[in-house]
């Protein structure tokens, strides 16, 4: 039943320019995916949010650690792994960016948009050491249809 | 590829256009340069016109609101004008959309800063 996903697997060197490469590969995915473009767009933002935490918070953007993005294309949904190796975080530990008190805070709003954009959102502490972040997109349409 | 941004003075109001990226790096130091350089020059009423940004990530975001709040500790106030869909929809879901003074029509922003100027 539950079909192979098609798989894109690419390995970065923890370097902001990384990012915009980054992006690209998600606009690809996506569009090969069939997302539509709303959905293309949240998605890439997601990635792109998660990957600027993996190099800066995770790999302290520390050139000779590296980031590992997979994304996975199932029948019914776009399961994206991203990957560094740092100490990882509790996400449910982070304020909440808004709440009043926080409206104008420079920073603190990326995990907010990951989990306002996606269907999922995982973190996951990988017992060799590193952190890896989980987030999936459902097809809306083909999720309705049985 | 990256951020661009335009500078007009309307009156007594710097109309900054902006287009391309505000993202992490290039485009978020360019713009916190430019609203530092202005507000040095005395340039307090500052309309950021994003009509043309592609894209804004959370740092993209947050430096809008170092913008701001810059802007409104010198006494000046700074508005955002002609956002796109996307940009709009980042800032309401992100409870933005209630801070800034955003609008839509280049005019009447230029003349609400001058109302309340004269005030
Ligand atoms: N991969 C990671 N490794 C370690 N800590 C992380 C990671 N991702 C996020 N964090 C922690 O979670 C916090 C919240 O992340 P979030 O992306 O929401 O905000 P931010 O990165 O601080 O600012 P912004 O994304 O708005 O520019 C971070 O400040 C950091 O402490
Ligand atoms: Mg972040």
């Amino acid at each position: 039943m539950a079909a192979e996903p098609s798989v894109v697997e690419v390995t970065l060197e923890s370097d902001l320019k990384n990012v915009e490469v980054a992006d690209e590969l998600s606009r690809r995915v996506t569009t090969r995916a069939g997302f539509d473009e709303e959905d293309r767009q949240r998605i890439e933002m997601a990635v792109h949010e998660s990957l600027i935490n993996a190099i800066w918070h995770g790999n302290k953007n520390d050139a000779s650690k590296r980031v590992w993005l997979k994304y996975e294309i199932f029948d019914d949904r776009l399961e994206v792994r991203v990957r560094d190796q740092g100490n990882g975080f509790d996400p449910t530990n982070i304020p909440n960016p808004l709440a009043e008190e926080n409206l104008l805070n420079i920073s603190g709003r990326g995990i907010f948009l990951i989990r306002s954009f996606m269907d999922d959102f995982r973190v996951e502490k990988l017992a060799g050491g590193g952190t890896e972040v989980t987030m999936i997109k459902r097809y809306v349409s083909k999720s309705k249809s049985t | 590829m990256s951020m661009k941004a335009n500078t007009r003075q309307v009156d007594s109001v710097t109309v900054i256009d902006v287009s391309g990226r505000i993202t992490l790096g290039e485009g978020c130091a360019q713009l916190r340069q430019l609203i530092r350089d202005h507000l040095s020059k005395g340039n307090k009423n500052i309309l950021v016109n994003l009509g043309d940004v592609s894209y804004i990530d959370s740092s993209g975001i947050g430096e809008l609101v170092s913008a701001y709040t810059a802007v409104s500790n010198q006494g000046g106030q700074l508005k955002l004008l002609n956002l796109t869909k996307k940009v709009h929809d980042l800032l309401q879901i992100t409870k933005l959309y209630t801070v800034f003074d955003v609008r839509d029509d280049e005019a009447e922003a230029i003349g609400s800063f001058a109302k309340q100027a004269g005030a």
